[in-house]
């Protein structure tokens, strides 16, 4: 799986969406009906999925599936 | 009654005092437990007494106050037992002066301790419970903090941090199984204690409605109460265990 189906898959099983909700443009909260603890346990699944720690401050701006994919397109090598 | 086999607590401050009666009567119902404090030598005290009722514990030291020093030390934790199922903050100092004399140190260092080390521990800890969807976490204020106390404005301002926080996050933690409640105990027989005068002592006990101090147990048997299944139905609430001195 690529980087981006993996995010994708940690906001499908996070979430309880479909797979066709999930696009980039996609508000945690505001399209995929997250509250501000889901988003806080969605940064928490994707440190887990990718081994990786996200900073607070990094954290506060993933607010939508795009930004979560560049984010660990980043800081993660696939 | 209470069964608390194959559950972890993590308690602070647990080196000596109320601490350790906390973990010692945990311990007695089966709960293995980390025992933090910053003096090693005495948690691991603690530990051997605790391992004579048959339940396993880990010391370990750590300042609270420090945050990478706590996710430090949640880390180990987390590589000895899978999961934690309860968190004590206990951990406590005062540093007793009229407001007057009180130096800056004086007050930011029982902040740092008792307010700043309950968020950190609270902050680490429960991103795990999160996930497990389950958790207690118990933190020992003080009545203090709800009637104030002439030369501890420091300690006073510290534990009633400790019951607005403990209320809030309460709030926040409730959709995921995760209570948080607050302690309040009056004038406890420990270490922190028996030094007073005898005097002061004499004129505290005239406060205390049921006319005598309480022990470490009487407090450790509220923590019981709270991370069993007797209360899995209590959150965000402040139990006093002080002989009814908040009422005078
Ligand atoms: N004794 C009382 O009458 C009474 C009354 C109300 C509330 N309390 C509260 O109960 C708690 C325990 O009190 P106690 O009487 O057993 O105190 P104590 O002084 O006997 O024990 C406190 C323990 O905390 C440890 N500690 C101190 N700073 C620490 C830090 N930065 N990191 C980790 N550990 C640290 C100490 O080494 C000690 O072992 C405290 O929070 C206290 O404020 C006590």
């Amino acid at each position: 799986m690529t980087i981006e189906e993996r995010v994708k898959k940690v906001v499908e099983d996070q979430l309880s969406v479909n797979q066709d909700q999930i696009i980039p443009e996609a508000s945690f909260i505001d399209d995929l009906g997250a509250d501000s603890l889901d988003t806080v346990e969605l940064v928490m699944a994707l440190e887990e999925e990718f081994g990786v720690e996200i900073p607070d401050d990094e954290a506060e701006k993933i607010t939508k599936v795009g930004a979560a994919i560049e984010y660990i397109k980043a800081h993660v090598t696939e | 009654m209470i069964d608390l086999k194959e559950k972890t607590a993590v308690v602070t401050g647990a080196g000596q005092g109320i601490g350790r009666d906390i973990v010692l009567a945990l311990g007695r119902r089966g709960a293995d437990v980390a025992v933090i404090d910053v003096n090693l030598e005495t948690a691991e005290e603690t530990v051997s007494l605790l391992e004579k009722s048959g339940s396993k514990g880990l010391a370990l030291r750590c300042d609270i106050a420090d945050y990478s020093k706590v996710q430090d030390c949640v880390k180990e934790i987390l590589g000895w037992r899978e999961q934690i199922h309860f968190l004590i903050n206990n951990a406590g100092i005062t540093r007793d002066n009229l407001l007057l004399r009180m130096g800056e140190d004086e007050w930011k260092k029982v902040i740092d301790i008792n307010l700043t080390g309950t968020f950190n521990m609270t902050k680490v800890v429960s991103k795990h419970m999160f996930k497990k969807r389950f958790g207690r976490i118990v933190s020992i204020a003080s009545v203090i903090g709800q009637m104030g106390n002439a030369g501890q404005s420091n300690y006073a301002a510290s534990k009633a941090g400790i019951i607005g926080f403990s209320k809030s996050v309460a709030k926040e933690f409730a959709p995921r199984n995760v209570t948080v409640n607050a302690i309040a105990p009056g004038f406890i027989e420990t270490a922190m204690t028996s030094v007073l005068p005898e005097e002061v002592q004499e004129g505290m006990r005239r406060m205390i409605p049921l006319g005598k101090f309480g022990t470490g147990e009487d407090v450790a048997n509220i923590v019981l109460f709270l991370v069993s299944e007797l209360g899995s139905y209590v959150t965000g609430q402040v139990i006093n265990c002080d002989g009814g001195m908040v009422m005078s």
